[in-house]
């Protein structure tokens, strides 16, 4: 099912399928190249494939940005141990909302890209990891599971070769830490998500301590595209250093809010004000997040020639991680916004490394005292002094995720946090009113 | 313990999902489906669970206290989740919150005295460009406004009333 419309801005690869009828079905993917890829692939020797994938400059659609191609290829061709691949489908940074799409849509897209993946380093069990609440998408990818064994797309011998794949769902059961490569294998695992050092990368000790090819959802489903047209075909539609289409989730202050798949390298501007519609109400764009709650903010000015890719974003010190842009208007009080990301920090830290335990910890504390009129001018530095202090110290990156949308807000909208200060109630309340519970937790 | 047929397919089937000697994988993926046919993670299931999959008792119990879905103590029959994470709250999810919680006099991870609503407070539910959203149960719910709330309550309601 599609829950907005779509856009004429839109490149749709990963998206072909949409709207068809029966899309999540197999006969409608069969109908529609499902599995040519899959076919092609076959015949091709293992870094054959890794070479397409790497001339399609696909980088890793979960939030890291990482070149896919170089990933696969870290797995260790000669180890004796079974190889796995694992697919993050715990969608769950915040803004982001759009492997949900590709599962509920098109399963098979992503069965085939995993098949692609296992070919390329011979590995013969998948495993897709679905976070709890989408408890709906494992009953849909367990239907395509089972009319791609009945259709000999998984199984043994599969089109007549000697290659063999087996394909599983496994739920998650609500941890945002999860989403995170290593913290999603100990779950896997049956135990607590708490992350795992490194190196070893997955890709050398990953699931059940073998070499795993674990990517998000996104970056599977790219794939069957790049092997059926070809990589560079596919690297052609984004930008020199990252190819592709991008599904982009806009949310926030838009008319026009939904997912859209959009080539990399779109313009910001245009895709606020044309796919998204422009900011509803005819209010003024304030700030927006490009890609998920642990991205550092971007102010109004900062939109003016920016384009949603890696690298643009990288250089005005932000990141196109998972693709969620939120989008907030000029009645937006930023010091709440940095106080809701926190307390959803705080909340979802697994408690492993302490700075990142104790810092979210701290700095929601701060942020809440702040929004209630009780901070002090020494506050603003200290909030941005303790979110640096977490940079780099932990495991994982939700440390990192916590720490630096906070010193955005704090540097690029200094001027709230003052507005907030010697007892002063915000001003953007009535309006912007934080639910009763929160301000008194 | 006795399960249902259902839950026992889904068991097998679990158990040999995983490679050999891995079937401590099992024990979210059956806390969970066990889960929603019971209600809530009953001491009886942590031990079924432990003794399938050749763990102790404890060792369940250590997992499931980490996640925030795994609850052992009964929820409604209908648990009203709302979001107020970022895309939520810009669109009123912190608002449609209050509703709720005055409306069915609860408060977060409560349960109603007649035990047919809970309500809780949820992190990021993945509906953010259809905000404000919410779950109850497993249904997704988008583009959620207060009066909209209203009659999706009022609905389950009367679609159980005896």
């Amino acid at each position: 099912m599609l829950y907005n419309e779509p856009s004429p801005h839109e490149v749709k690869v990963l998206t072909r399928r949409f709207g068809l009828a029966d899309s999540a079905s197999i006969k409608t993917y069969l109908k529609t190249d499902g599995y040519v890829a899959f076919e092609k692939a076959l015949k091709m020797k293992p870094e054959e494939i890794i070479e397409e994938v790497k001339v399609s400059n696909l980088r890793g659609r979960g939030g890291a940005g990482f070149p896919t191609g170089l990933k696969w290829s870290f797995v260790p061709k000669t180890s004796p141990k079974p190889k796995y691949i694992v697919v993050n489908a715990d969608e769950s940074e915040p803004g982001t909302c759009k492997d949900r799409l590709l599962i509920e849509n098109d399963p098979h897209q992503l069965i085939e890209g995993m098949l692609i993946a296992a070919l390329s380093v011979d590995a013969h069990a998948g495993y897709i990891y679905i976070r709890g609440e989408y408890r709906y998408l494992i009953d849909i990818m367990d239907k395509a599971i089972a009319e791609a064994y009945e259709h000999g797309y998984l199984g043994r011998n599969l089109l007549g070769s000697a290659f063999h794949f087996d394909a599983f769902t496994h739920t998650g059961a609500g941890a945002y830490e999860c989403g995170e490569e290593s913290a999603l294998l100990e779950s896997l695992e049956g135990k607590r998500g708490v992350p795992r050092i490194r190196p070893p990368f997955p890709a050398v000790v990953g699931a059940f301590q073998s070499p795993t090819i674990l990517n998000n959802v996104e970056t599977f489903c790219a794939a069957p595209a790049i092997l059926r047209d070809g990589g560079a075909a596919f690297a052609a539609l984004g930008v020199p250093k990252a190819g592709g289409t991008k599904l982009t989730c806009l949310s926030g202050h838009l008319n026009k809010p939904g997912v859209y798949e959009l080539p990399l390298g779109f313009p910001v501007k245009k895709m606020i004000e044309e796919v998204g519609g422009g900011i509803r109400n005819g209010k003024k764009l304030k700030a927006f997040v490009p890609g998920g709650s642990s991205c550092p903010v971007l102010t109004a000015a900062e939109c003016e020639g920016l384009t949603m890719d890696y690298d643009a974003l990288a250089k005005v010190k932000s990141m196109l991680g998972s693709g969620g842009v939120v989008v907030m208007d000029e009645d937006t009080c930023i010091v709440k916004v940095a106080l809701r990301v926190m307390r959803f920090y705080a909340h979802e830290s697994c408690g492993w490394c302490i700075p990142c335990r104790e810092g979210t910890a701290w700095l929601r504390k701060l942020l809440q005292r702040f929004h209630d009129g009780h901070g002090q001018r020494s506050d603003i530095v200290l909030i941005g002094d303790l979110a640096k202090n977490m940079l780099g110290r932990t495991f994982c990156p939700l440390g990192d995720a916590a720490a630096m949308p906070t010193i955005s807000f704090v540097e690029k909208f200094r001027d709230e946090f003052e507005a907030h200060l010697d007892g002063r109630p915000c001003p953007y309340e009535p309006a912007n009113r934080l639910a009763a519970h929160l301000v008194a937790q | 313990m006795t399960l249902s047929p259902h839950l026992e397919a889904k068991f097998a089937k679990l158990l040999t999902s995983y490679p050999p000697g891995r079937q401590r994988s099992a024990m979210i993926p059956m806390l969970m489906f066990a889960q929603d046919e019971l209600g809530q993670v009953t001491q009886e299931l942590v031990e079924e669970v432990a003794r399938r999959i050749g763990c102790t008792p404890l060792q369940v119990e250590e997992v499931l206290t980490y996640y925030s879905m795994l609850h052992k103590k009964p929820l409604g029959k209908y648990h009203v989740q709302i979001c107020t994470n970022i895309s939520c709250m810009l669109t009123g999810g912190a608002e449609l919150w209050e509703h709720a919680s005055g409306k069915l006099r609860i408060g977060h991870r409560e349960v109603a005295a007649d035990g047919f609503f809970s309500l809780e407070e949820v992190e990021c539910i993945g509906a953010c460009s259809w905000a404000p959203a919410i779950q109850v149960n497993y249904d997704f719910h988008h583009h959620v406004t207060p009066e909209k709330l209203d009659r999706l309550l009022a609905g389950l309601r009367s679609a159980n009333a005896v």
